[in-house]
């Protein structure tokens, strides 16, 4: 029962957000909302509830830890947002990067959608069946779409079309992915049977017919690949990102791209058991150092730091599928790894959106002095930055350190050293812009108002970069536990 | 007439509407063209059908028949009317040429179908939803037009419609509904995003999108 309620109570929430016209109350409504979902995550993760509807929702440890994950990143944000969205305008107001009027959309949409959104990636992380899973990833686009168009103006349309037209083709070709694996679960012959449950295919992974496996394999590649940001199929994600409040990119960038990991994972399982993780490997390694690539040549150079972080979530996906590829204990680095970088990256968002606020510029060039003018926010900005690039002692770094020894142990040493090349590039391409924002005398009128930083607004990011912190020098037991058994079902062993 | 000769003939209206879509400049024939496609498609798993009809597949296509065939063209007629656009003028690529990458996308869907080694009884319905498929892709990223590729997304979709009755029929029908359900908000979000860049940028030209880039 307890995961029914998981995936609707944010449907009804979101309903009940949506009529809810005052501002306050609304506010409340989704702090009270998403409390309630994370103590629910928490309960269904480590109390294991039974499968319900015939195994249509299941919870294992790899759908438990993205929840686990999406549930504390919305609870982080849904903090932030009560000061952030108390202190947006509801009336027009000028663009200060163009100077153009616009106006918000009405709180009471964003909130529900922010629900919407929460109750697709519950399910998606919930399901064992793959074409509902399909429907919940389809369903965060819709959802979230809106959200990325809060601020009403032309780039954040911009974003939101490019954002819809093309994760809802790349969804597409994952359907497409689906229904070749139902056909080549019926071992290639369409007349046969055909199931999308995660345990049948499993089950008769052995008597799959290999060829029809490969092109689904290819297009789940391809479509969620699309969604999770790889390279390629990334070009959204800096447009959508640097253009939707920092809340929502913290959620976009930690939780989403997770979720469409997931559905990629969901895909490896089947393949391992049918004994053709040698087919799928090559082409997660193959993403994967694109995508690292692809960040390093757009991270160098780059002005604006919200677009920075977000090439830096392609790394990090990057990073994801390329440990993927090597398996072995290298699966256990990438479980490490997408915690890692869910909590280290929503923290960076969330500090971006104080910076903007505080400086009303997105250019690393204009937005000096952050530590002078917002000490908190300023430090945590840095720390931040140190965890990201994968710098002792945070989780990234445990975790990147796992990988490297991974393929060197499998005697990859040019794909070790393009890795640590590609990290070390990566590093330095964002430590100009960060120490250069981070150092020297604030702008002139910057300052934090006379009570200091807001609470609402640095809290969270706190508490987010303690987890991160904490991932690189005590994992508690239950949840390295948590994360065994992630890598085991996902690497297939 | 049997199942097989039945099948094939339904593809060939599937495959025509594709190469008109291709051609088409007026956005009203479109919109036409779509929803014919889609209500000749939602009655196909009546044709794969083996056994006596069951409840499953009534649903599904009454469902599918009264969302393409009537929904989504109500839908989109009134994002026309509000937009006041009539053509798609100088798209990136040709008329002439789309067609022509339009038939070697059918050309090269048989190929796959052969290649997957698909029976006979249902090769050509295959073929017939991935040129689908394709030919929604093409529209995508050759019109300029944010309503022409919404356009591109229906096809798209009309085409993994028919790929499921053929390869993966008997899902659950819950499910199914589902995937419908998200397709039809999915044309619903576009077109009030469509309404919105009209109202921002006089247009509802794509090639207008151009702050956003490194």
């Amino acid at each position: 029962m307890l995961l029914a309620i998981l995936v609707i109570l944010p449907f009804l929430l979101g309903g009940a957000a949506f009529l809810c016209r005052s501002g306050p109350s609304g506010r409340g409504l989704l702090v009270t909302g998403a409390g309630a979902h994370l103590i629910l995550s928490v309960a269904a993760v480590f109390g294991r509830p039974d499968a319900l509807f015939g195994g249509i929702l299941l919870l294992d440890a790899l759908g438990g830890l993205f929840l686990l994950l999406t549930s504390i990143l919305f609870a982080a944000a849904a903090v932030y947002a009560v000061g952030y969205l108390s202190r947006e305008h509801t009336d027009e107001r000028r663009d200060f990067q163009e100077g153009a009027f616009f106006s918000n959309a009405p709180q009471n949409v964003f909130i529900a959608c922010l629900f919407f959104f929460l109750g697709s990636m519950t399910l998606v992380t919930a399901t064992h069946h793959l074409g509902l899973l399909w429907v919940g990833i389809e369903a965060t686009t819709l959802a979230s779409a809106p959200l990325i168009y809060f601020h009403r103006h032309h780039r954040s349309l911009e974003a939101a079309w490019k954002y819809l037209v093309i994760c809802s083709v790349g969804i597409a070709l994952a359907l497409v992915g689906n229904i070749l694996l139902a056909a080549a679960g019926g071992s290639g012959a369409p007349d046969t049977e055909s199931s999308l449950y995660l345990g049948d295919l499993l089950a008769r992974a052995k008597a799959m017919n290999p060829v029809w496996f490969k092109a689904a394999f290819v297009f789940l590649m391809v479509g969620y690949g699309t969604k999770m940001g790889l390279a390629p199929m990334h070009t959204w994600l800096p447009d959508a990102h640097s253009e939707s409040p920092s809340l929502v990119s913290a959620l976009l960038s930690g939780a989403l791209l997770n979720c469409a990991f997931l559905g990629i994972l969901r895909a490896h399982q089947i393949g391992a058991a049918a004994g053709l993780a040698d087919f799928c490997s090559p082409i997660f390694i193959g993403l994967g150092l694109l995508s690292m690539a692809t960040a390093a040549a757009f991270i160098i150079g780059q002005g604006d730091f919200k677009r920075i972080l977000a090439y830096s979530s392609v790394e990090h996906m990057g990073i994801l599928s390329l440990a993927m590829g090597l398996g072995g204990t290298a699966a256990f680095g990438a479980m490490l790894q997408a915690a890692a970088h869910s909590v280290t990256k929503a923290m960076l968002f969330l500090l971006a959106g104080n910076i903007l606020t505080a400086f009303h510029t997105k250019s690393s060039h204009d937005a000096r002095g952050v530590i002078r003018a917002l000490p908190v926010t300023g430090i945590l900005w840095v720390a931040g930055f140190l965890a990201i690039t994968g710098s002792p002692p945070f989780g990234i770094f445990l975790s990147e350190l796992t990988i490297l020894k991974a393929a060197l142990d499998a005697g990859h040493f040019v794909l070790a050293a393009a890795y640590l090349g590609l990290l070390g590039l990566i590093f330095c391409g964002m430590a100009v812009p960060v120490l250069r924002m981070a150092q020297g005398p604030p702008t002139p009128h910057i300052a934090p108002g006379p009570r200091g930083e807001d609470p609402l607004s640095v809290g969270p990011p706190l508490l987010l970069g303690g987890l991160s912190l904490l991932l690189g020098l005590f994992v508690p037991s239950f949840f390295n536990d948590l994360l065994t058994r992630a890598a085991a079902l996902a690497s297939g062993m | 007439m049997d199942m097989i000769s039945l099948a094939h003939t339904a593809v060939v209206p599937v495959i025509l509407a594709n190469l008109a879509l291709l051609a088409s400049s007026r956005l009203v024939t479109c919109i036409r063209l779509v929803a014919l496609q889609g209500a000749v498609i939602s009655v196909t798993p009546l044709i794969f059908e083996t056994g006596p009809l069951s409840v499953h597949t009534a649903v599904l296509c009454a469902v599918a028949l009264s969302l393409k065939g009537l929904v989504f063209p109500w839908l989109l007629h009134r994002t026309l009317r509000r937009v006041v656009v009539r053509h798609e003028i100088e798209p990136y690529l040709g008329y002439p040429l789309s067609i022509l990458l339009g038939i070697l996308g059918l050309l090269a869907s048989l190929w796959l179908a052969a290649r997957l080694g698909v029976p006979e009884a249902s090769s050509r319905s295959f073929a017939a939803a991935f040129a689908t498929i394709l030919t929604g892709l093409l529209l995508i990223v050759t019109r300029k037009k944010a309503f022409t590729q919404v356009m591109g997304y229906l096809a798209a979709e009309n085409g993994i419609f028919l790929l499921t009755a053929v390869l993966a029929p008997g899902g659950p029908l819950f499910i199914e509904l589902t995937i419908l359900l998200d397709v039809f908000v999915a044309v619903f979000v576009m077109g009030i995003a469509i309404h919105h860049i009209n109202r921002q940028f006089d247009s509802i030209d794509t090639d207008r999108f151009c702050s956003l880039k490194d």
